[in-house]
């Protein structure tokens, strides 16, 4: 059985803080697994090794079976794994579909030799994934300042299936929305499963990760604490491993 | 569809299209506002060679500010343009001097002038755009250490005075027209007509001075480039959200340090230029400000300081109204001291409208 992303013993440490201590996880295509655990956990850390942000002090990457070195982000988006980072990391100043379609523009030849932006071309591409996810957006030559938390979130989701993602990793997708954007969020994220695609999510709402999660990864000060498949655990059992059993137990 | 265009512009905060329009075009219309007045006010204002003149002196100012666009959208400053400038005047025009004085061809010791003080200036760029990015250095502290630099080394070469001697030709074609009509009698392009002397030359009528082909086709370059490719696009993104970009899978350091290359090379051939101009190579004095005025003249033409947002034809709008100011009030007899403070002026007037409409350009 081949795992479309496997991380083993992956460590990072900033200074003297090891903000991620060997942790090891797996995923395969179309599966949801949710990283759960407390502020400052280190689930952050974790996948921004993943995405290429942060380089691992000591561990491995295998991504469809081969080793892979992720040292740039350009390096992961190259291979398929796509990242919807907490603060989103839109340009605001850009409009829709120039966001989308950032670092990776799409050139057209004018005179035969001088490559200019094709913004018509992105424009169309970009209204085609919006419309396949059936999301909304008044008009995409807005800049990103003007929309909502929500509308943003969806960009961001849109250029990461436009990029076509093997591997889809989300940040707190829903923390700054409101309840029928979270919904909205949610199920992209069951239909982006339905397609294939294999998404790591983090979140603080348990009811978010309960209701697309098929696994869950559970992290405390660096550590994988824990792994429970979503039917055999439920929520009690999962805020305890987040914050420490013998907490609990007190 | 045509209901999105409406929503974009009632998403900004402003209710009328008129009034947005006079906002976002505010320097333009205020431009055109100066020229009516002075018109009145100005003895020989209104003339075909005085706005020639007021193009051909903002030759330099206009590739300076061309220069801090690029910087100042991606959020940065460029400290340097000026002494840069003034030594890349000094330094090509040195070596003019030295190789004609030996009787090198004059085209061959302007050429060879001009390029060497292009090249130190893109090393000095590429140096400046290695701290920034690299070693983290703000890129004020980074180019004001390197205008400091520069701004020795031109004086140490000049030992502080106008390198003169220089070869012939420079002047003809700095300062040279691309039509000469003598009306009536003779028509020419780019040199006089001949056997016109004394009285005769007040009659010539000069047509389109080489200075403005060429800032015109320096300037369409670099408009095309912030416009229409990739490298404008993502120097707008790197601006607008530093992270975005390199997330994004941008190359941000690469990116910077061309940024900062093609700003001291831009300052470089406005100090080439200076030499075709002045026929003299010049120092850069400490009292000229020329990088406030470039920087001033780009946040009237509609950047922000904070990065993301700036424009060439704005850039160049900015540099025209400080011109046609100074230019304005000499001609109406105002002390040109005065300048100063209608420039402290508007850039406080640019700065206030940027912060009060934030969504507008
Ligand atoms: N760039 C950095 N430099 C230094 N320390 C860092 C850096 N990034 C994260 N840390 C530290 O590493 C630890 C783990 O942070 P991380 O952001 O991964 O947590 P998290 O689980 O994502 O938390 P949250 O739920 O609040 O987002 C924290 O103690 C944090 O302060
Ligand atoms: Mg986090």
């Amino acid at each position: 059985m081949e795992y479309l992303l496997e991380v083993k013993n992956l460590t990072k440490r900033f200074g003297g803080l090891v903000a991620v201590n060997k942790v090891s996880m797996e995923i395969k295509e179309g599966e949801v697994v949710g990283l759960l655990g407390d502020n400052g956990a280190g689930k952050s850390t974790l996948i921004k090794m993943i995405s290429g942000v942060h380089r691992p002090d000591e561990g491995q990457i295998f991504f469809k079976g081969k080793e892979v070195k992720i040292d740039s982000t350009r390096k992961a988006l190259s291979i398929g794994i796509e990242t919807l980072y907490q603060d989103l990391s839109l340009a605001e100043n850009l409009n829709v579909y120039s966001n989308i379609f950032l670092g990776r523009e799409k050139l057209k030849k004018i005179l035969k030799f001088i490559n200019v932006l094709d913004h018509d071309y992105m424009h169309k591409e970009s209204k085609k994934v919006l419309d396949r996810l059936e999301i909304e957006i008044p008009s995409l030559r807005n800049r990103i300042r003007v929309l909502s938390g929500g509308q943003r979130q969806a960009v961001a989701i849109s250029r990461s299936i436009y990029w076509d993602a093997k591997l889809l990793i989300m940040d707190e997708p829903t923390a700054a929305l409101g309840v029928a954007e979270q919904k909205k969020v949610l199920e992209l994220v069951l239909k982006l499963k339905s397609q294939g695609i294999g998404i790591i999510i983090i979140s603080h709402q348990l009811y978010d990760v309960f209701s697309v999660a098929d696994r869950l990864v559970i992290m405390r000060r660096g550590e994988k604490v824990g792994e429970r498949n979503i039917k055999e655990t439920n929520p009690d059992e999962v805020v305890s491993l987040i914050v420490g059993a013998e907490k609990v137990k007190q | 569809m045509n209901t999105n265009k409406n929503l974009a512009l009632n998403v900004t905060q402003n209710p009328s299209k008129l009034f947005s329009l006079l906002a976002k075009n505010w320097a333009l219309f205020f431009l055109l506002i100066l020229i009516l007045i002075f018109s009145f006010t100005g003895k020989r204002f209104f003339q075909l060679a005085n706005f020639q003149n007021i193009i051909h002196l903002s030759t330099t100012s206009l590739l300076l500010a061309a220069a801090e666009t690029f910087v100042i959208i991606t959020g940065g400053i460029d400290l340097s343009v000026g002494f840069m400038m003034g030594l890349s005047s000094v330094l090509s025009a040195t070596i003019m001097q030295k190789m004609h004085a030996v009787n090198f061809l004059p085209a061959l010791s302007i050429s060879i002038g001009s390029i060497i003080a292009l090249i130190v200036c893109i090393i000095a760029g590429l140096i400046s755009g290695i701290m920034i990015t690299k070693y983290r250095v703000p890129s004020f502290i980074a180019t004001l250490g390197m205008g400091g630099i520069a701004s020795g080394i031109a004086l140490i070469m000049s030992e502080g005075f106008p390198v003169t001697f220089l070869p012939p030709y420079l002047t003809d074609i700095g300062n040279g027209y691309l039509i000469y009509i003598f009306p009536g009698k003779a028509i020419s392009f780019f040199n006089k007509p001949e056997g016109i002397t004394g009285k005769e030359l007040k009659e010539l009528i000069r047509i389109i001075p080489n200075s403005f082909i060429f800032i015109v086709i320096v300037l369409f370059i670099l408009w095309h480039i912030l416009k229409n490719t990739k490298f404008g696009q993502h120097t707008y993104a790197i601006g607008g959200s530093m992270v975005a970009a390199v997330r994004a899978g941008i190359n941000t350091n690469r990116h910077l340090i061309i940024i900062y290359v093609l700003s001291s090379f831009l300052a470089g051939l406005a100090g080439v230029f200076n030499v075709f101009q002045t026929g003299i190579g010049n120092y850069t004095q400490f009292s000229s400000m020329y990088e406030l005025l470039a920087i001033a003249s780009v946040v009237i033409g509609g950047a922000s300081l904070f990065g993301g947002k700036g424009r060439i034809i704005g850039s160049v709008i900015g540099v025209i109204l400080i011109s046609v100011i100074e230019n304005g009030l000499q001609l109406s007899g105002v002390d040109p001291f005065y300048r100063f403070i209608a420039v402290g002026l508007i850039l406080i007037a640019a700065i206030i409208i940027d912060q009060s409409f934030p969504d507008l350009f």
